[in-house]
């Protein structure tokens, strides 16, 4: 911490592939040819993969869907893209072409063929010669190439991951990167064939099977092709706590882990820094580069930067993964730690969404009732909120008019919102799930306090084992 | 009244939307951006109470339909009520988000655009029983409230015609709201789905007689007031019965119908109230210049809404504040100006007119706005219907007066509020009206 001033040195070096700082495009349109990515290099990225290159194919438009919530745009994308439809000699050599004008910058080449040795053996020599700085095995591909015998066909399988792997280090002189598919049951079983077979890193996660939604007049889900659609990739924001888990499970398993580079829902350094915290050397990022173009990477740069300055690390490995050991199964957990919802009443708006969440969403503990008479105890104690909106509905409102009326008061008390409309929580009842705290749009407004139970620590764990062993009831 | 459905090129040119509809996604956005309160401080700040989180949820999931009817559920004169309430300081001025540090969310708007999508999809008001039923009720004035009251009736099968003295239902919606806030023509399309739902309008029809308000006991089972105020109050100077001196509802009204579309020279309005405002903002767009408004308080003492006078200064309107008039002088019948004093107000509270303070301002166009009086000639006739200062008593939670067979709301009990409490006045008496025809018969 007392090195505030300094500035922080975003440099990666993952598994020997060195890069100016972690952040890296994801193999996806973005890095689809070579004059992309050299402006994405221009914008700030200090990696990009290319888009898998491997036998070309034919697209079909249209190929993208997404989820829009409460008016914001993509908060998931999902594609039924394929690998790059470009000839692969033209992918070669802008491969070459890109690495010679961004020697600094890394090029991963992303890889994908028919699961042959022979085929394989013949895309990683193509790929180095080109000059990439590594590779990365698309496992994970979860729609129509997987259809094919190839992409998560083959990273939902550990035998064939472990195969592949192995024939790629066969021959192979750079970094083999493998990525991993989240369509699976555990990802640690594909991590861990991938390590047995020698990769020298991993990155995760691919997409996640989607079908986005349905045209309600046509019927017809999206993405539409020609009346028909078809699964797809789900990636963005909405997938990023499933891909922090995923990353946290393979760090935290020693026959899985190997240096990772994070990927899903990448689109602000606070995102990066989550990634880095649980593990991850680079992150990868593509929806939001697809959403609001390359610039984005400035304030990845400059808010990690500023982030780092202020916690005092000098390097992303200062950082990287200090919060996997505070990531624990269940039954590590102290059950004698208790919180309780404090509402400060100088910020209440009066909204009241904690009070209709914590009756209809949790335990039925925060009350309106601090003009009637603040109860403690039992929900049947309680108004409903069925009563309390019943009251207000039977209520006579007239408009109030100056000459008419004499000036009310708006408030009853001594906040600006109205008393009988500042919640107030039970905390005798109050287990300290954080619901009223979550749904409140007012930061800080709810605050989440511990009180001492009096109690020492005591997990479940610690609780069954003496409980077996008659220690305690 | 055919032609009075389109409103006139001229007028729609001078009288722009004040709040403009929301374009589609616009709503959506705005929509979106509702907290979706708990038991929200805006629907109970609503007169009618229309649950505001419910129906702008619904614009947002696309659900217009459904949006529009829990509005008109609630109030079936939602259409208007959302472009002429007063919402600074009924719905938007509950909203929370005025602590929130952000604008309050735009629910007159919002309302207007469920409303708005369910004109132009041609839907029509709901039934709410399916039974109809032989009794019948007769609703005095075809203003908000007796239409509220009317359209309540109707949905649950009772037998309604409504009696007004104008040529067009709507009482001050159709005659009195400035064009810039609703249309005429606006007033009269809401008032079809009402008529359309089966209430019967005899209108030009005058109930002012004892011997009329006989006939309508022996007809009807019950009889709603909603007959509204009576004329403005005149100006009791010299001067006052010069053709050049119009009320402001009559002024509103010539503008409103078509018969004004110009005025020239200088407009003087007297009176500091909102209908004194939306006369003189329709002066300054019909061509009057300057347009003055005369008022013997302070700023302070206004009656009008604050957003009303912010208005009226953001329109060119100047304001003469402490000033009275005492005269209003001619040549021929053209005014030519009007003379007025200074006035004072005394530490108690009292005004007196400044000694030799007297001066003139010119005036081709004086308007007086200083109040109605209320329709004592009617009531009057109502035996045992009660009166207290002019306004009809009644039970606020069912609108019945000292006379049960007769039920009132709207301004002739509140004494002139908005069409919003006219409409919840209408609403609840026709609801214990029907409880009582319901119970009647069980």
């Amino acid at each position: 911490m007392s090195n505030k001033r300094m500035k922080p040195n975003l440099s990666a070096d993952f598994a020997g592939i060195k890069s100016i700082n972690p952040f890296w495009l994801a193999s996806a349109p973005p890095t689809n040819c070579g004059e992309q990515i050299m402006r994405a290099f221009d914008a700030g990225w200090g990696g990009a993969v290319w888009k898998t290159i491997g036998a070309q194919i034919t697209n079909v438009s249209s190929r993208y869907s997404s989820i829009d919530w409460n008016g914001q745009r993509m908060m998931g994308l999902n594609n039924i893209e394929l690998i790059s439809d470009r000839p692969l000699e033209v992918n070669l050599r802008e491969i070459t072409e890109v690495k010679k004008r961004y020697p600094k910058h890394a090029v991963i080449a992303s890889l994908m063929v028919e699961s042959t040795r022979e085929a394989w053996h013949t895309i990683v020599q193509q790929s180095e010669d080109a000059g990439a700085d590594g590779l990365e095995l698309n496992f994970g591909c979860p729609h129509g190439m997987s259809e094919r015998g190839m992409g998560s066909a083959v990273g939902q399988v550990p035998e064939y991951a472990d195969m592949i792997t192995a024939w790629v280090k066969e021959k192979s002189t750079t970094p083999v990167i493998v990525k991993l598919t989240p369509n699976i049951s555990d990802i640690r079983t594909v991590a861990r064939a991938a390590k047995r077979g020698g990769a020298d890193a991993l990155s995760a996660i691919n997409t996640l099977n989607s079908i986005t939604g349905i045209d309600l007049d046509t019927l017809i889900p999206r993405p539409n092709v020609d009346g028909r659609s078809s699964h797809g990739g789900y990636c963005g924001p909405a997938v990023k706590p499933i891909a922090l888990n995923m990353v946290q499970q393979v760090m935290s398993d020693p026959d899985a882990m190997l240096p990772i580079s994070g990927i899903g829902g990448v689109a602000t350094w606070k995102d990066a820094a989550e990634f880095i915290l649980l593990g991850a050397g680079t992150v990868q990022v593509c929806t939001a580069a697809m959403h609001y173009g390359y610039r984005i990477v400035e304030d990845m740069i400059d808010g990690l930067t500023n982030w780092m300055s202020e916690k005092g690390f000098a390097t992303i490995e200062d950082f990287r993964g200090l919060s996997l050991p505070k990531v624990t199964e269940w039954k590590h957990l102290n059950l004698n730690y208790k919180i309780v919802a404090h509402i400060d009443e100088s910020k209440c708006i009066g909204c009241d969404l904690c009070y209709t969440a914590c009756w209809d969403g949790a335990h039925q503990c925060i009350h309106l009732d601090r003009v009637s008479r603040p109860v403690n105890g039992h929900v049947e104690l309680h108004a409903t909120p069925a009563e309390v909106e019943a009251s207000n509905r039977n209520s006579i409102t007239v408009t109030p008019i100056p000459k008419l009326d004499a000036t009310r008061s708006k408030t009853d008390g001594p906040f600006t919102t109205p008393l009988a409309r500042i919640p107030r929580v039970d905390e005798t009842e109050c287990v300290g799930c954080n619901l009223c705290a979550l749904v409140c749009p007012v930061e800080d407004c709810i605050t989440m306090v511990e009180v001492d139970t009096g109690l020492s620590p005591e997990t479940w764990e610690e609780r069954s084992a003496n409980s077996l062993t008659g220690k305690s009831c | 009244m055919q032609e009075l459905r389109q409103q006139r090129a001229e007028i729609a040119a001078l009288f722009e939307d004040l709040h403009p509809p929301f374009e589609p996604q616009a709503a959506v956005l705005e929509a979106n951006r509702c907290l979706n309160c708990f038991d929200a401080p805006c629907t109970s700040a609503c007169p009618t109470h229309i649950d505001v989180p419910r129906f702008i949820k619904k614009i947002a999931s696309g659900n217009l339909r459904g949006s529009a009817l829990g509005i008109l559920d609630a109030n079936v004169l939602a259409a208007s009520c959302s472009r002429v309430c007063p919402v600074q300081v009924l719905c938007e001025g509950a909203c929370v988000m005025h602590h929130h540090h952000t604008k309050p969310i735009e629910i007159g708007r919002l309302q207007r655009f469920s409303m708005d999508a369910f004109h132009a999809n041609g839907e029509r008001l709901p039934r709410k029983s399916e039974e109809d039923r032989p009794e019948k009720i007769a609703c005095l004035g075809a203003g908000p409230a007796s239409l509220a009251a009317a359209a309540e009736l109707k949905q649950r099968g009772f037998q309604v015609t409504v009696f007004d003295k104008r040529s067009l239902p709507g009482g001050l919606n159709t005659y009195g709201v400035a064009e810039y806030k609703l249309p005429l023509a606006a007033s009269l399309r809401e008032i079809e789905l009402i008529r359309d739902l089966g209430v019967e309008f005899r209108m030009g029809v005058d109930v002012e007689t004892e011997l009329s308000l006989e006939a309508l006991e022996r007809e009807f089972d019950f009889i709603f007031l909603g007959v509204g105020l009576g004329a403005m109050h005149r100006l009791d100077i010299q001067g006052s019965t010069y053709p050049g001196v119009i009320d402001a509802l009559q002024f509103i009204e010539a503008y409103k119908t078509g018969n004004t579309t110009k005025v020239e020279g200088s407009a003087v309005v007297i009176g500091a109230g909102n209908t004194a405002i939306d006369a003189a903002i329709a002066a300054k767009r019909l061509g009057a210049n300057p347009v003055s408004i005369l008022y013997r308080r302070t700023q302070d003492h206004i009656s009008a809404f604050s957003f009303e006078y912010e208005h009226a200064k953001q329109e060119g309107v100047r304001f003469e504040w402490l000033t009275q008039p005492i005269a209003i002088h001619a040549s021929g019948n053209q005014l030519t100006s009007v003379e007025c004093a200074k006035m004072q107000i005394a530490p108690d509270g009292t005004i007196q007119p400044l000694a030799n303070s007297n001066f003139s301002i010119d005036c081709d166009l004086m308007i007086p706005a200083i109040g109605q009086s209320p329709l004592l000639s009617l009531l009057e006739l109502c035996r045992d219907v009660r009166l207290d200062h002019g306004q009809v008593s009644i039970n606020r939670a069912t609108g019945q007066t000292t006379n049960p067979k007769y039920f009132a709301g709207g301004d002739c009990v509140n004494g002139g509020r908005e069409v919003v409490d006219a409409v919840a006045d209408g609403k609840r008496a026709a609801v214990a009206i029907a409880h009582l025809l319901e119970v009647d018969h069980v």
